[in-house]
């Protein structure tokens, strides 16, 4: 079953078009990877399907309801949908455990105490339990980071985001973020990633999509794009990406 | 960090070994130098400055004069309690006033930051207020309620003078306050919105559990200000003929011909306001140094 279509999603800010005629499907248990560079639009197709950007065309379908139809109730779509964003957005008048439980208590009515147990779990599972009176400025990027995913996890969205989550981050913080990850996709949480990271992409991709200037250039598992592309510009985006160090 | 984490402790005690080198020694000489002539400068500049203001005064011609009619502290001190019972006036209407200020401010704020559709009557009103109530000087407000109103003769409607002075200074400082909370709320980093959006909050939601506490948090220095500077104008009520602690004072001095129980007011004024003024630098600093801290982290 399809958790998430994009058919033909098109958006442009001003005169500039950022997503061409985007097409995409994702599979229940599945993680779909986005690459390109940055301003290749892999951020704002993220956030359309969040519906924090809106599309200028085109159908986003989510669990078979259309999404992107101007009658339905956005904050119905979200609570369906986790979003991690690049600078993790924790909110620092919140201590970590308020940041997790939030959502679950005020969006889905959870019992306070039961919100709190889920989340207190939760931390215990990813190693963060002794954090979970710290206010996030106390925390390592890594550490925030990993407070953000949980919060995303915690009201159990059908589809989770991720945003270049291991971008701010120092290479040293950078694996046990990603560690996080892999352990989500074990669990067959169903998922949309921009990264950077080609590694890591291999590891959890099902599939693999190149963006450039909007489009989806090319896509295929992980080894068929990032082993062996077969357009132009995927070609030259990885020899970039290789003699940055980072591949 | 465990006692037996032995880099850690090697460099302790590398540190406990260290001894200034010569040419240290000598720098710290040269600073200490530098630090004894700034404190020396600094000294000596307060005091000719300081004491050449005490000299024009002193021998300003009408300084005789003056410390009799301003100055006389035995007088002063007959007609304390007088002004003083005025100044509760004064504390008891800022009280009074802060309260209604906080709650309609905020709804003001709150108003115009709104972006439902329903709201917009009240985003336009809002913003009508705000814009006609910081433009007009206050005392006109005052002076404008406090004898328009009672002039339409309205029933029901109070004459009370008090209550009056106190509507005018909430009508005016509200509309001061609201565009601080609102610069407040604007100042919250779009993406805190984005995240708990994502999160499902609702646009309410999202307004009471993550802009505005953080939106109140920052605003506080300034509106501290602004509750001092309230302090101060509750003195301009004393034109409706209430007797606060600047009318107090000039009863007194319209029928000695002594001006020193204004200089009683002044000085009782100041006995509360430097205190705020001092604890709202705190707070400032405070608020400063966590921004600091946080850019840094």
């Amino acid at each position: 079953m399809n958790v998430l279509e994009l058919i033909n999603i098109r958006k442009s800010f001003g005169s500039e078009l950022v997503l061409s005629d985007v097409s995409l499907t994702v599979p229940e248990h599945t993680a779909t990877v986005l690459i390109g560079a940055s301003g290749s639009g892999k951020s704002t197709l993220l956030r359309c399907i969040n519906l924090l950007d809106s599309i200028d065309d085109g159908q986003i379908i989510l669990d078979g309801e259309e999404i992107s139809d101007p009658l339905i109730d956005v904050d119905q779509v979200r609570r369906k949908l986790g979003m991690v964003f690049q600078a993790f957005n924790l909110f620092p008048h919140k201590t970590v455990l308020e940041n997790i439980t939030l959502a679950p208590i005020k969006v889905h009515g959870l019992n306070p105490d039961v919100a709190t147990m889920q989340a207190i779990e939760l931390l215990d599972r990813f190693g963060l339990s002794e954090k979970a009176d710290q206010y996030p400025d106390r925390l390592s990027g890594g550490q925030q980071q990993r407070v953000a995913i949980i919060r995303s996890l915690a009201v159990k969205p059908r589809l989770l985001l991720l945003d270049e989550v291991t971008s701010a981050l120092d290479p040293v913080l950078v694996n046990e973020v990603l560690a996080v990850v892999r352990d989500l996709k074990q669990d067959g949480i169903t998922m949309v990633l921009a990264t950077h990271e080609m590694g890591f992409a291999t590891q959890v991709a099902d599939e693999v999509c190149f963006l450039e200037h909007g489009e989806i250039v090319e896509r295929g598992t992980a080894g068929q794009v990032l082993q062996d592309p077969q357009m132009i510009q995927t070609k030259e985006f990885l020899r970039r990406v290789h003699e940055a160090g980072r591949l | 960090m465990t006692k037996t984490n032995s880099p850690i402790h090697n460099q302790v005690s590398r540190a406990v070994s260290w001894a200034p080198s010569p040419r240290e020694q000598d720098r710290a000489r040269i600073r200490k130098l530098i630090l004894r002539r700034r404190i020396l400068v600094s000294v000596l500049s307060s005091a000719v400055v300081l004491g050449l203001l005490v000299l024009l005064l002193v021998t300003s011609p009408g300084w005789k004069v003056v410390t009799t009619t301003f100055f006389d502290v035995q007088y002063g001190l007959e007609v304390l309690h007088l002004v003083a019972r005025g100044l509760v006036t004064n504390i008891e209407l800022t009280i009074i006033a802060s309260i209604a200020i906080g709650i309609l401010s905020l709804l003001l704020a709150l108003a115009r930051t709104s972006r439902s559709a329903a709201l917009t009557p009240l985003r336009f009103l809002a913003t009508a207020y705000v814009d006609i109530f910081r433009g007009i000087p206050l005392i006109l407000v005052i002076l404008l309620i406090g004898f328009g109103i009672p002039a339409l003769r309205l029933q029901g409607v109070t004459s009370n003078v008090f209550v009056l002075g106190t509507t005018a200074i909430v009508l005016t400082y509200s509309a001061y306050v609201a565009e601080v909370i609102r610069s407040g709320i604007l100042s919250v980093h779009p993406s805190q919105r984005a995240a708990a959006r994502s999160l499902g909050l609702t646009h309410n939601q999202t307004m009471r559990y993550v802009v505005l506490p953080q939106a109140i948090r920052r605003v506080v220095p300034p509106i501290l200000n602004d509750f001092i500077s309230l302090l101060k104008d509750t003195g301009l009520v004393s034109i409706l003929g209430v007797i606060d602690a600047v009318r107090a004072g000039q009863i007194e001095s319209s029928r000695t011909f002594n001006y020193t129980p204004y200089v009683v007011s002044a000085i009782l004024f100041l006995l509360i306001t430097i205190p705020l003024t001092r604890y709202t630098d705190y707070v400032l600093m405070k608020s400063i140094n966590k921004q600091n801290a946080q850019g840094a982290a």
